[in-house]
């Protein structure tokens, strides 16, 4: 698997290229993209991007863990968790790509 | 929230742009990660989260109606690993007992 790691920059790039705004301006609606994301599942909404995939938050009950070090019990609080499910156009991209 | 809405909510936000710039936007940005995700790069999102690839091995799967094995190939899945910041703020960012 390649070990390449794209960032925001990568993404205002495409936005540089595609649709021709400046650095400045791509950078921003990056960032308001992944924050109005953000603030949706913060809110408790599940957002839904087609061909992309689902993004959905997860209630989970508090639980007893334990301490793998001490084998100590320690309660677990009741959390949310997020869970990201790839769409069918994406699982079959990435599995038709390169050959991880 | 779905696509539309989101790329509603940037349009109202920037009423410089036309609702089909920001859809323009917004297709170009979850097309590069696609594109990534394809390549078996990664996108990293500080304070979002991370997209990876991971290699599923070849295994013998079963069709469970029939109780038939049938061989699954090995391939590549999607992976989205959520971010510290955007974790924390699920629970209440540093609230007291909130972790």
């Amino acid at each position: 698997m390649s070990e390449n790691t794209l960032t925001r920059m990568d993404l205002s790039e495409a936005v540089v290229r595609e649709v021709g705004l400046s650095r400045n301006e791509s950078a921003l609606l990056v960032e308001s993209i992944i924050q109005n994301i953000s603030d949706a599942l913060v809110a408790g909404e599940s957002v839904k991007i087609s061909s992309f995939g689902t993004f959905s938050v997860r209630s989970k009950n508090a639980r007893m863990g334990r301490n793998p070090k001490t084998g100590e019990e320690v309660p677990i609080t009741p959390r949310r968790v997020l869970t990201f499910r790839p769409s069918h156009v994406l699982k079959a991209r990435v599995a038709g790509g390169a050959p991880a | 929230m779905i696509r539309s809405e989101l790329v509603q909510k940037i349009a109202e936000e920037n009423p410089n742009l036309t609702q089909r710039h920001v859809e323009r936007i917004v297709s170009t940005v979850f097309e590069e990660i696609i594109a990534a995700l394809e390549r078996g790069d990664r996108v990293e999102l500080r304070g979002f989260g991370a997209f990876s690839v991971k290699a599923r091995d070849a295994r013998t799967g079963r069709n469970p109606r029939t109780g038939a094995s049938v061989a699954v190939s090995a391939k590549a899945v999607p992976f989205f690993k959520a971010g510290k910041l955007l974790r924390d703020r699920l629970n209440g960012e540093g609230e007291p007992g909130g972790r």
